[in-house]
């Protein structure tokens, strides 16, 4: 029985790696981007013409960063939470539109609500290569130097939100 | 469209066959990627240099694609940023540090021997020693056994009632 226990030993250290290793989310890999300065950009701001936005605009405010596009299936799911933390939470919520026609954009958001304080239009997706967007929707939260202190890729829920965001945001702030 | 950054031509391309040869599934993946680049390809030495580097880029969408052989647009966008720094004079090594630098170090098909990939590298060396270790040490032991086996006199007598009495059987 003995000369059993130990290839049973292997082979359950072996599972042990499997199993945890399925539990991971490949998506989710993590950004180089955590605690450095959030790239720099000036954009035109969605359906206001004249008018440009760089994230220095930002500096001394924790804010939020969503990449959106009207094409992005998966933003419509996530659309209702950012509406709701909108209402509720006094933290700005910017909005980088990637990829995306501007009039296709703004008449996505007439449609189903606008979160955003302002969302810039990143037409060529150049801002987005600098974030290293690749899973449109994704959720930055920038501290008040400027720092990217979170990213979320892919939709945001109730429990990210709650259990990630808010934290943070109340730790950044204070 | 040689998949091999290191080699010089003759021996990326004898490799290529070769490999071609051994997977067959490999083949329409080199062809289609090569074709692709082609209609943007003004200058054909620079595309190639495009399709090199490509190569060592995963493509983040689709995770087990390089960025040349991908089309999902991120790759797309991914090969003209790579074009666009090369046509600019940048270096290999400065465009994978640019790639790097915006999506982590999981961007290189190749992973960068460091300790953090340590494990990965040398993992399966390491199993195999242990392998080889344990199979040396049973043979070892097993040898040992058989050397020092001792038999009672009742066993080796009747073994040799067996032998002579089959023996005896067959003439």
């Amino acid at each position: 029985m003995k000369r059993y226990l130990i290839p049973i030993g292997i082979f359950v250290v072996f599972f042990g790696f499997l199993a945890a290793g399925l539990q991971l989310n490949p998506r989710e890999v993590p950004s180089p981007l955590i605690n450095k300065s959030a790239p720099s950009f000036t954009l035109p701001v969605l359906g206001k013409d004249n008018t440009t936005f760089s994230p220095e605009d930002m500096r001394g405010k924790v804010w939020v960063f969503n990449v959106w596009a009207s094409w992005c299936a998966a933003c419509r799911d996530e659309h209702p939470h950012l509406i709701q933390f909108a209402k509720t939470q006094s933290t700005p919520l910017l909005g980088l539109d990637y990829k995306d026609k501007p009039e296709d954009a703004v008449r996505w958001l007439k449609e189903h609500g606008n979160p955003y304080a302002l969302s810039v239009s990143d037409i060529k997706g150049q801002v987005g290569i600098d974030y290293g967007v690749y899973g449109v929707p994704e959720t930055f939260v920038i501290d008040k130097a400027g720092l990217i202190r979170l990213k979320h890729i892919g939709p945001l829920t109730p429990s990210v939100i709650e259990e990630k965001i808010l934290p943070l945001i109340q730790k950044l702030n204070s | 469209m040689d998949h091999t950054l290191n080699l010089s031509l003759s021996q990326a391309r004898s490799l290529l066959i070769n490999a071609c040869l051994a997977i067959g599934l490999f083949l329409p993946g080199a062809i289609l990627s090569a074709q692709e680049a082609r209609p943007v390809a003004a200058d054909p030495a620079l595309e190639k240099k495009v399709i090199t580097l490509s190569n060592e880029l995963r493509c983040l969408v689709c995770q087990n694609q390089t960025i040349a052989d991908s089309n999902a647009e991120l790759a797309v966008d991914l090969r003209n940023q790579v074009r666009k720094q090369l046509s600019e004079g940048k270096s290999d090594r400065e465009i994978l540090d640019y790639m790097v630098q915006r999506y982590g170090e999981f961007v290189l098909y190749r992973p960068p021997l460091s300790y953090k990939t340590i494990l990965l590298w040398a993992g399966p060396f390491v199993l195999l020693l242990i392998a080889m270790f344990i199979l040396v040490q049973q043979i070892r032991l097993r040898h040992k056994r058989l050397a020092s086996e001792e038999f009672d006199q009742t066993d080796l007598s009747r073994a040799r009632k067996l032998l002579d009495s089959s023996s005896g059987d067959r003439s």
